[in-house]
């Protein structure tokens, strides 16, 4: 008989409640169960961090947490970054500025993980970006332009 | 007035779907009654089957089937299709898409359950049993030819797959006349492809219905298609191919792979949608990877660093079966040349069968490996004649006004290779100057007074980009003014859209907004070829130029006879004809479209064919090659043998750019991508045939952190083979970026006499160089 | 890559975790999961019960006990990165764990999972090497308290029963004017290292007063460089006096794997233990 249990979290602003088996990751339970297919799962060992949503704020590896360890907590998705659909963060707007993606895979844990990283550490150099996008994998860009975008962003959330 | 939008940094048409967690990549497709698959994979290199137990799989709650190769029965009993059939194959081995009798890799796919979920789906792989008898696994290729050497399978005579040679000029006469001959061999290992999307599909069969589909994150959905009908043996049109987003290919997604059969066939047994999305570690073993070529030449050239000719010999791993064809080999033949005007040539191929997993082409295909070779016996004259490596350079590249220039190679397709135009000295230099290649050794020795090693290295590189045979496209206005665009070629990050939008909107007059693109479905488009070998713009390009060409002469000649105007004085702005001059006289494209498209009982304007539409298939009239120069400056400690690349500076040409943005971001990363295979990626097999690297932890990719900034600046020499002047920019910025690295490692370390014959440098190999070195200093 | 089935269970409280575990044979603790999820992940561990540890009350925080940092198994790394008395009496602890993984596993990772992990490669045992750390832990019949050299059994093996939980570390303090050094090899940043030093220093009078170095990475266990520490006490912090520390690192026992020889890694340790004792002295009486 599969241990279950029901799990009730906040996503991007929305209460959503569903029974999952105990095994399954946080990720899968966002894309399969919740279908917000944003959060993408790129290697499912901690690696590439392709999965990385917030979690009170907090960027973590949705594949390293169960679903059942969300419990009563706050999740921020790729989805949920924008102020208002149709909108996009300033980090978002710098990312299509600067050709900050080019397949998109690897890109929601790129922005999720630079959001909680800005939010903490505003005035960060390129060292700093740099070493803070250490733990999510890109394949396409070389980073260049990711590292560009978030010191774009950096700028303009100061200035704005 | 017309609004230019080519050469201009048009931001992407994709990016706010992908950006907002919109894109939709196979593994987030859903649908109703989909079930969910999971492969058991050899776990041994070489091994005989001798029984397989399913009962105990079979029995767990959530499982509906499991099958093997028996249970797809004798119609689905035969091997897979040999894609690129060629006469040097000798010995023609494709995989059956479940392992009938013997496994030949650790990863091939030995069966399949079938069940509610994909994680009760691997619950149940685990209870499979197999009854292997353990074979011999061959797995270097050093020793694979050997007499006695385990064979790959057990039914040949020999591991050898076959043999190439790619040979010109009088290659005797070369080396008779020759002032010197020097010698290198070396080994060049590429890693996987990596894509940070895996591969995955989802099949559906509805043989009332739409008959077979297959929606696959893949390069080549056409290739697939036919290539699936044909081992089915069922017509392609009732089979239809999507490749949906994609999340990287690199060339190991452009072939068509085992389980791009089991999943359809799985559809089709259990009359529900059925998903397989690879995992990780499915990946590392499964994915085609490139890995080891093993080269050993002799450079004839003059006292003053003319070169005469090259000749050696290549061996090529080939791993298990051969999905490709020879493919990769003879894309590391074509090159070989180099930027250079290199007189003769005589190098084989030996193409050797290991117990591994099967080889395709890498991000560059062989075209890295032939350029490598090329650069490291342009250092190695460097070297032994004391003559600057960009000097030697400078003195043998094939000048522009000997453009058009024919090698003596062949390409692919078994056309001779011609250089078509490019100025390679002029690309050298810009490359020196934004490297400041000049202050370079200012720069060494004061890091020298600190105890630090820094070196600089150069390279150039051709590319054979755009082969044929086309890439079609058709462009549509509809009644609603919209233009619908459509075409093959799958898209896998390149900004396809973007770029066709671009091409479409100025051509016709309308905005790339109101474009409506769709690509890489089989059931929208009749035929496309893929997406591989920096092909795209210079096939897509041009087609889509022609079709929108050929809708905008369609448009101003209705609207001419519909304004009583002259064709002459007619202009297409925001997607409205207006009359010059009279600002009042106007019909908008939609209207034009209606009027080619009436409803019942209505007419067609006479002289006018139905649909304000066209279709295209321009491409290029062969392979434009593009061209480029990188210098690479890196730091080596010599403590920890930890290289670092603190500069790097490329100069491309890739004729006409039609998005700079676009270009900027492929040549980027393909650099790391080429710094990734120089410093950090192996792929490691033990010598029983067992992967080592089978995560991300092992498997070293670039990160951003050990990445250094790309400065990258721009020649435009158009190409005259096509109808906008473009080469292919996918690969240039991959192909010369090891040899780059690799002679800034021994520049840095000349006074150890390091000479690095293996890539990945990784700092292991380097430190027992260096104490080599400092060892013959100390005698 | 799905975890087998298994049973979780969430208690709040130590008492109820060794309870969980006396009732369950095949029981797996998951801290902060960064190690334990990618091996459940991939199947490479199959337990049949998961013991979430983190919803027990107690087991996190940060606590000057006066002459030892008291530190909770499951503080998390990166709250032991910002804590301020940590800065103050251990800055070696922020130093070594900028290097262990990235900003995202350090919100979840914990010093009790890395600890018990005990990845040969991890920087956080390493440490606790050189500051001969005391780890308590609870068990059926109470708390003992285990020093770190009788810590590790064996690669990946901690001196940890079936039904005990790690609770909490004790990590001494040195005096204030102590300098410090943490230096890795790793291939890239975040990575597991290839070998990793903790140096320790006190320089009194123009002579070492005292000194502690430890290797990670090198071997199963992390490594104290005993003898090089004992000719360093008494001599007075100089280049050559480190480079010999270092050179004393070419005898360490060194495993060989896939990837690298034992030869290699203990070049690097060689290098390594004298970069690690420069910065240290360097940063002793309040130095830079």
């Amino acid at each position: 008989m599969a241990d279950t249990r029901e799990v009730t979290v906040t996503v991007n602003g929305e209460s959503r409640t569903a029974t999952v088996e105990t095994r399954t990751s946080l990720g899968d339970f966002l894309r399969h169960t919740l279908r917000l297919t944003g959060t993408h799962m790129g290697c499912e060992h901690g690696v590439c961090g392709a999965c990385t949503v917030l979690v009170d704020g907090d960027a973590v590896r949705s594949c390293l947490m169960l679903a059942v360890q969300a419990n009563g907590r706050e999740i921020t998705t790729v989805e949920g970054l924008a102020a208002a659909v149709g909108t996009l963060s300033p980090l978002q707007a710098a990312f299509w500025k600067h050709h900050g993606l080019q397949c998109g895979f690897c890109t929601p844990g790129m922005l999720t993980s630079l959001t909680a990283f800005l939010r903490d550490n505003p005035n960060a150099g390129e060292k700093d970006i740099r070493e803070a996008i250490s733990g999510n994998i890109c394949r396409c860009t070389g980073y260049q332009g990711i590292v560009d975008a978030a010191l774009d962003a950096a700028k303009s959330m100061q200035e704005g | 007035m017309v609004v230019r939008y080519l050469g201009a940094e048009v931001q992407r048409m994709e990016d706010p779907r992908l950006l907002t967690g919109h894109g939709r990549y196979v593994d987030d497709m859903t649908m109703e009654g989909m079930l969910h698959a999971a492969f058991l994979r050899a776990s041994h290199a070489h091994a005989k089957i001798r029984a397989i137990d399913t009962s105990r799989a079979a029995q767990l709650p959530g499982v509906h089937r499991v099958f093997t190769h028996a249970d797809l029965g004798p119609k689905y009993g035969h091997r897979m299709n040999q894609l690129y059939p060629a006469p040097v194959i000798e010995v023609n081995k494709t995989q059956y898409p479940l392992s009938k009798d013997e496994v030949c890799y650790v990863g091939e796919a030995v069966a399949v359950v079938v069940a509610d979920s994909r994680a009760i789906a691997e619950d149940a792989v685990a209870l499979i049993d197999v009854d292997y008898e353990v074979l011999p696994a061959v797995v270097n290729i050093m020793n694979a030819l050997e007499d006695g050497a385990p064979l790959a399978h057990a039914d040949t005579s020999s591991n050898l797959m076959g043999r190439m040679r790619s040979q010109f000029g009088d290659i005797d006469d070369a080396f008779a006349k020759a002032d010197h001959v020097f010698q290198a061999a070396f080994m060049q290992h590429r890693g996987g492809c990596h894509s940070m999307e895996t591969r995955g599909c989802i099949g559906r069969d509805d043989p009332w219905g739409d008959g077979l589909t297959l929606w696959t994150s893949a390069q080549s959905p056409y290739l697939i298609r036919r290539a699936l009908a044909t081992w089915l043996g069922e017509p392609e049109e009732r089979v239809r191919v999507v490749a949906p987003d994609v999340g990287g290919g690199f060339g190991p997604k452009a072939g068509f792979y085992p389980e791009e059969i089991v999943i359809p066939l799985l559809a089709r047994f259990m009359e529900r949608p059925v998903k397989w999305i690879e995992d990780r570690r499915e990946h590392f073993m499964s994915t085609t990877t490139q890995r080891d070529q093993h080269w050993n030449l002799e450079v004839a050239c003059t006292s003053e660093g003319k070169i005469l000719g090259l000749r050696g010999k290549v061996t090529h791993e080939n791993g298990a079966y051969i999905p490709y064809g020879i493919l990769l080999p003879n894309s590391s033949l074509t090159p070989l040349p180099g930027a250079y005007a290199i007189p003769a040539v005589d190098v084989g191929v030996d193409i050797v069968f290991t117990n591994t997993v099967p080889n395709s082409p890498v991000r560059g295909a062989g075209r890295p490996c032939g350029i490598y070779a090329v650069e490291r016996m342009i250092q190695t004259v460097s070297r032994n004649l004391g003559i600057d490596p960009a000097e030697v350079r400078r003195r043998n590249y094939v000048r522009p006004e000997q453009m058009p220039y024919e090698t003596g190679a062949t390409l692919r397709g078994g056309a001779k290779c011609v250089y078509d135009s490019g100025d390679y000295e002029a690309l050298l230099e810009k490359a020196l100057e934004l490297a400041d290649y000049a202050g370079f050794k200012e720069r060494q020795a004061a890091a020298r007074a600190e105890g630090r090693y820094l070196g600089i290295g150069v390279s150039s590189c051709i590319e054979d980009t755009g082969m044929g045979p086309y890439e079609g496209t058709t462009v549509r206005v509809e009644a609603s003014g919209k233009v619908a665009v459509r075409t093959g070629a799958a898209s896998q990050g390149q900004g396809h859209h973007t770029m066709i939008a671009m091409i479409v909107a100025e051509n016709l007059g309308v905005s790339p907004e109101d474009i409506l693109f769709e690509s890489a479905d089989t059931g929208k488009f009749p035929h496309g070829v893929g997406t591989i070998g920096s092909r795209v713009a210079a096939n897509v390009g041009p087609s889509a130029f022609d079709a929108a060409t050929k809708v905008r002469e369609k448009a101003l000649r209705l609207a001419a006879e519909v304004l009583e105007a002259s064709e002459a004085d007619l202009d297409i702005e925001d997607g409205v004809v207006r009359v010059n001059g009279a600002p009042d006289l106007s019909i908008t494209l939609g209207e034009l479209a209606i009027k080619l498209s009436p409803a019942s009982a209505m007419r067609v304007p006479a002289g006018f064919d139905p649909l304000l539409e066209a279709t295209s298939y321009d491409g290029s009239s062969g392979s434009p090659i593009a061209c480029g120069s990188n210098v690479a400056e890196v730091e080596v400690d010599v403590g920890t043998g930890e290289v670092r690349v603190l500069r790097y500076s490329v100069a491309h040409d890739c004729g006409v750019m039609i998005n700079p943005m676009i270009v900027h971001g492929q040549i980027v990363g393909g650099v790391v991508h080429g710094i990734g295979n120089a410093l950090f990626e192996r792929m490691i097999y033990d010598d029983q045939g067992q992967p080592l690297t089978t995560n991300y932890g092992e498997y070293l990719l670039p990160l951003a952190s050990e990445m250094p900034r790309v400065d990258v600046t721009h020649m435009e020499t158009p190409s005259p083979l096509n109808s906008l002047g473009v080469k292919g920019a996918g690969e240039g910025g991959t192909i010369p970026a090891a040899a780059a690295v690799v002679a800034a490692i021994e520049n840095a370390l000349t006074e150890f006499g390091v000479e690095i014959d293996y890539y990945p440098v990784d700092p292991q190999y380097l430190t027992g160089l260096i104490d080599r070195g400092a060892a013959q200093a100390a005698e | 890559m799905k975890p087998a089935p298994f049973t979780y269970h969430d208690p709040t409280s130590a008492d109820e975790v060794v309870a969980l575990l006396g009732r369950h044979e095949d029981a797996k603790l998951l801290a902060g999961g960064q190690s334990l999820m990618p091996m459940l992940n991939m199947r490479f561990v199959v337990p049949d019960h998961v013991i979430d540890l983190n919803g027990v009350a107690g087991l996190a925080g940060v606590r000057d006990a006066g002459d030892a940092l008291e530190l909770g198994a499951m503080t998390r790394q990166r709250d032991l990165m910002a804590d301020a008395a940590i800065a103050a009496k251990a800055p070696i602890v922020p130093e070594a764990l900028d290097w262990v993984g990235h900003f995202q596993t350090r919100n979840r990772g914990t010093i009790g999972g890395s600890l018990c992990h005990l990845d040969p490669a991890a920087e956080l045992p390493c440490l606790m090497a050189a500051y001969d750390a005391v780890l308590k832990v609870q068990g059926p019949d109470g708390v003992r308290e285990v020093p770190f050299a009788e810590w590790p059994l064996a690669y990946m093996m901690p001196s940890l029963g079936p039904d005990e939980v790690l609770t909490g570390i004790r990590v001494p303090h040195w005096p204030d004017s102590h300098g410090h050094g943490f230096v890795e090899f790793a291939r890239r940043h975040g990575d597991f290292a290839i070998v990793s030093v903790a140096a320790l220093l006190t320089v009194e009078g123009g002579k070492i007063a005292r000194a502690a170095i430890a290797i990670g990475g090198a071997d199963v266990r992390p490594i104290r460089l005993e003898a090089a520490e004992a000719a360093l006490v008494g001599a007075a912090p100089s280049p050559d006096a480190f480079r010999a520390a270092g050179e004393t690192a070419r005898g360490i026992e060194a495993m060989s794997d896939a990837y690298v020889t034992s030869a290699y890694r203990q070049r690097l340790a060689a290098t390594l233990v004298e970069r690690a004792l420069i910065r240290a002295a360097e940063r002793a009486n309040g130095g830079a």
